[in-house]
């Protein structure tokens, strides 16, 4: 570091304020500050507690102090966070500094939930430091004359780069920055991220532009993680998915009453209603305690229940992912994780949300909910000690968010075709994005496409005089402006109480099955519905005992590559257990029984299971690749089969294995198992076992909605809008019909292949089959590690028949009416 | 363009169900659809929202195609004959009209249709407000209950999902029979499905592109 910034006016104020406070600067943070002083972009890596935060912003004053000249007025540094959450108590702090070291700048906050009040005074003068969120950014991008507001920015911090990279909204962060560094000479660009597998990939997809010189600066201090695994009093040898759970109720008590405030986290939020409904039974004294949280309960109540653990005022919030990020709670001294966590990172991502300050010990108990969970909780032992996490994709040619883009440029200053081609071809995104997409881009909104050239009263965006790509009609600005984002949400209802008083949102997809009178569980409250008027449903508090738990869609979180990597390992390794692993030790019974009826498969081995019941024929297989690749791998399997033997089958399967399940024999044995499990063919297999169409067209929700194919009702908003209602299946039908080529398309079926299917990580998998030594164990009773497949509830069939057929069949067998 | 039936015996009068989404009054010569919804593509474009208005073509294709199958004297419309209301949906409806001069176009006005039932400009376009009476039948746009009289109705866009053991299900389109009425399918083909489980009290005509179902 040279002495010349050491002795800078800046870099001593800043220091001598941090004396004052009793803190010094992690070395980490003087990297930061004196490679942004040269004019570095970058990104910091560092964990949660250590004062990522600080690293950028005070960066940013330091260089200011030093060079005031330099800053113009206006917005000097802008920052970018996933977090509406966050936004709030970022700007405490960062007030609170600058009020401390004395400079004349003003903090706000911009997002969904600044008052509209507050919105146009900030459009009149913008404050130095704005925190937003990227939808936020993307609307500002909407409003008339804004690339004003965007010139004076010296510096944009990207917070949580971590959670935005591998998913749709890293593209609106990308678009931004491309096009903020457009307007703004000087710009600097800081990630700040945790860890993550592919660093650099983050950096370069972060900053891709050759003029900024990117550094990488990793904090050196690390995070202690203790897991405890807590143990139920007896093992089942043949665990029951998901079904341990109330008896650990008893085990989790002690650990909340043994801390000051405990964080729980399910992975769903039907598991939160009900585990919040357990804990309160098991200790009634909680009451009052005892929170919950998750992302469909009223802004208002996690508010105050945000605030309340801040205070210390919970002993425990039961919650789910809602409270993996955000504001660092200082009163959290344990966190309970129920279930599995499927993936590493998120894991230790949890666990840090407890022992906040830098030198703690972030403490984490897990609760399985089956006996086999035991064995993931031994494997993320040894994952988080080699602090091997996963990687996050970066998302490439998303043609719903290019053309939302490209929309929102033109209710707002309008665009022009050639520098807006440049602006989107500068991301990593769209870097190979090709002249003739972007000019479907562009055919798509200003005549709807290839089919609709012909019909004048299309204007959805307009070519002016100048050449520029503008939208004339305010209506569709309008509606443009309330659905910017890249976040799809089902169709939601408010719940209120009739006598008034606002309790959450639930989807209505679930709300629409209950009648009058039914009771459900929501915001820990037992609901009785009366009616449903105006995308609103009221209710009242229950007395009923009995009450349904809506079962939220997109609850399954998918097991990551990483996470099934170490349970094998793990599992293999469970024959003799280390000294330190208690819990595999605990699972020996449970283990040596799967030895003995049929076998534990080895690292280089794999297993398949022939099990006759009264059911029926039980195939098992066992690749631990997560739920959604088993539900390929499965179809494939049962399509091989098919080919020597056509058959029908039931499947279902878990995060381990699947089974197929079929009333007559199946004729897999040593001699052909090569064959069914053969990496040839793979992708032509997989194409002819699922049905694609299908797929896609449930992946085409989401495009249809970024893209503005659908209008997504907001509720409220809803009744002006519901002559526009239409369901993204039947868009899907008529484009199929009647344009085939649509970008939009080809993206869903793309998504399919990348992101259902994996078909990276597909053959990756069957690459690891082949090498392995193929096992067949025939049994008459079921294994502990088939049980909990079977009792699995999701299960599907798959036949090779026709619409026709099954309809038939499912006439005959399940209505028992024949009448035709 | 192919075609299958189902002919039911109500109140002594044979209706032959097509699964091209009509229903052929035989003994009264006519056709009896619901919810054509034309100009909803059109609607949905005005807004910024593509959709081909092919699909608006191929629904009074097939509305032609039924007309010239069954020969009938009279069509009967239980409502939401338009989307929006805009006169050029009017217009549109009106030019397509003029290829049958002799046949007698009946409306039963819908939600969706806000159009003056004195305005008709063409002499065989006959509005009716709320209902119509065809002995021994009424004709009604949203389905009634506990009446004595049968109705035919639309409205719904009726549909079932039959529950195959696991999933995914299966959605279809139907008629719906119930003691005393019978609900049509939506016409047009760029509607969406109210679907229902089903229920024994009722009788439903399921159809795909091949084949009826009764359940």
């Amino acid at each position: 570091m040279s002495t010349g910034f050491k002795t800078s006016e800046g870099f001593q104020v800043i220091k001598s304020w941090m004396a004052s406070n009793g803190n010094e600067p992690f070395k980490f943070q003087e990297q930061t500050w004196a490679k942004f002083s040269r004019g570095h972009s970058g990104m910091v890596v560092a964990p949660t507690g250590f004062g990522k935060t600080f690293s950028v912003f005070l960066a940013v004053v330091i260089d200011y102090l030093n060079h005031p000249n330099n800053y113009k007025k206006g917005i000097k540094l802008l920052w970018i966070s996933p977090l509406r959450s966050l936004a709030k108590d970022l700007a405490k702090a960062m007030s609170e500094a600058i009020e401390d070291i004395g400079i004349d700048w003003e903090v706000a906050v911009r997002n969904g939930d600044t008052p509209q009040k507050v919105r146009r005074q900030q459009e009149r003068l913008m404050p130095d430091v704005l925190i937003t969120t990227p939808e936020t950014l993307h609307l500002l991008f909407s409003q008339k004359n804004n690339s004003r507001w965007f010139k004076s920015i010296s510096c944009i911090a990207v917070d949580e780069w971590h959670e935005l990279i591998g998913n749709k909204r890293g593209v609106l962060v990308e678009l931004a920055l491309s096009r903020i560094k457009l307007l703004s000479k000087q710009v600097r660009i800081w990630g700040i991220t945790a860890t993550i597998g592919n660093l650099d990939q983050a950096s370069k997809v972060l900053i891709p532009f050759p003029d900024l010189k990117v550094v990488t600066i990793k904090a050196r201090e690390k995070k202690k993680i203790k897991v405890i695994p807590v143990l139920p009093d007896e093992v089942e040898v043949l665990p029951w998915a998901g079904h341990l759970g109330r008896s650990m109720a008893s085990k989790i008590i002690p650990i909340i009453h043994e801390n000051k405030t405990t964080l729980i986290f399910t992975n769903t939020r039907g598991q939160s209603e009900l585990w919040y409904q357990i804990l309160l039974e098991a200790d009634p004294d909680l009451a009052g305690l005892l929170a919950i949280h998750h992302g469909s309960i009223d802004k208002k109540l996690r508010n105050w229940i945000e605030e309340s653990i801040s205070e210390g005022l919970l002993k425990a919030v039961v919650c789910t992912s809602s409270l993996d990020l955000g504001v660092d709670f200082k009163p959290v001294d344990c966190v309970i994780q129920i279930g599995s966590a499927k993936g590493i990172s998120r894991f230790m991502q949890r666990a840090g949300r407890s022992g906040h300050s830098p030198y703690e010990v972030s403490k984490i108990y897990m609760i399985p909910t089956h006996s086999l969970e035991l064995v993931e909780a031994s494997a993320l032992k040894e994952a988080v000690k080699e602090l091997r996490v996963e990687d996050r994709e970066p998302q490439i040619l998303c043609y719903d968010v290019l053309v939302q883009f490209l929309v929102t440029l033109a209710v707002g200053e309008g665009f022009s075709h050639e520098d807006t081609l440049n602006l989107v071809r500068a991301t990593h995104a769209f870097n190979a994005l090709t002249d003739e997409e972007f000019a479907w881009a562009i055919q798509f909104i200003t005549q709807g496409g290839s089919t609709l050239k012909s019909y004048e009263q299309f204007h959805r965006v307009y070519k002016d005089d100048n050449g520029l790509f503008k939208v004339k009609n305010r209506r569709i600005s309008m509606l443009h402006r309330m659905n910017i984002g890249a976040i799809v949400s089902d169709a939601m209802l408010r719940v209120k109480f009739l006598s008034g008083g606002y309790v959450g949102m639930i989807e209505e997809f679930f709300i629409s099955k209950l009648k009058p009178s039914d009771s459900f569980v929501l915001a820990g409250r037992v609901l009785e519905l009366i009616h449903i008027k105006d995308m609103t449903a009221y209710v009242r508090i229950s007395k009923s005992k009995k009450a349904i738990t809506p079962s939220w869609m997109g609850g399954r979180l998918p097991l990551t590559s990483y996470m099934s990597h170490f349970l094998r390992k793990k599992l293999s390794d469970a024959l003799e257990p280390g000294i330190r692993e208690r819990e595999l030790k605990f699972l020996h019974p449970l283990i040596s029984r799967q030895a003995k009826y049929s076998q534990i498969p080895r690292a280089n081995e794999f297993l398949v299971e022939l099990i006759q019941t009264k059911e029926g024929n039980h195939l098992y297989m066992y690749p631990f690749e997560g739920r959604l690749v088993h539900e390929v791998i499965s179809a494939l399997i049962a399509y091989r089969i098919s080919k020597i033997k056509p058959l029908t089958f039931t499947i279902a399967m878990n995060d381990y294995g699947f089974e197929l399940l079929s009333d007559q024999d199946i004729p897999i044995n040593e001699s052909n198992i090569d064959m069914i499990l053969s990496k040839e063919n793979l992708m032509d297999d997989v194409i002819a076992s699922i049905n694609a169409a299908e797929m896609a067209s449930r992946k085409f929700r989401d495009i249809a909605v970024i893209s503005g194919l659908v209008v997504q009702s907001a509720p409220g908003a809803n009744k002006t809008n519901k002559s526009l209602q239409s369901s993204s299946g039947l868009i899907f039908r008529v484009l199929e019909e009647n344009e085939p080529n649509n970008l939009l398309l080809r993206q869903a079926y793309t998504e399919v292949f990348d992101q259902q299917i994996e078909e990276v990580r597909l053959r990756a998998a069957f690459d690891r089959i082949s090498e392995s030594k193929l096992i067949i164990k025939r049994s008459n009773t079921f294994t502990p590690l088939s049980f909990p497949i079977k009792v699995d509830r999701l299960r599907q069939s798959v036949s090779s028949e026709k619409l026709d057929k099954r309809i038939q069949r499912i006439q005959s067998e399940i209505y028992k009416k024949t009448k035709v | 363009m192919n075609y299958v039936e189902k002919e039911i015996h109500i109140n002594n009068q044979r209706l032959i169900l097509n699964n091209l989404r009509a229903v052929f009054w035989a003994d009264h010569k006519s056709i009896i659809v619901s919810d054509l919804h034309v100009g909803k593509s059109k609607h949905f474009r005005k807004h910024g929202i593509p959709i081909s208005s092919k699909v608006q073509e191929s629904d009074l294709e097939r509305l032609h195609f039924l007309i010239t199958l069954y020969k009938p004297e009279r069509l009967i419309i239980v409502g939401d004959l338009f989307h929006s209301g805009h006169k050029d949906e009017v217009s549109i409806f009106k030019k397509w009209l003029e290829r049958f001069p002799l046949l007698e176009v009946h409306l039963i006005k819908g939600n969706h249709d806000r159009i003056s039932s004195n305005s008709p400009a063409v002499n065989n376009l006959y509005i009716y407000d709320d209902e119509l009476k065809l002995t021994p039948f009424i004709f009604v746009h949203i389905p009634i209950d506990a009446v004595k009289d049968f109705t035919i109705s639309g409205h719904l866009h009726p549909g079932i999902r039959l529950k195959a053991r696991g999933r995914p299900g299966i959605t279809l389109p139907c008629f719906k029979l119930c003691k005393t009425q019978l609900v049509l399918p939506a016409f047009s083909l760029f509607t969406g499905l109210a679907t229902e489980s089903i229920r024994k009290s009722n009788s439903y005509y399921a159809f795909t592109d091949t084949s009826f179902y009764e359940f």
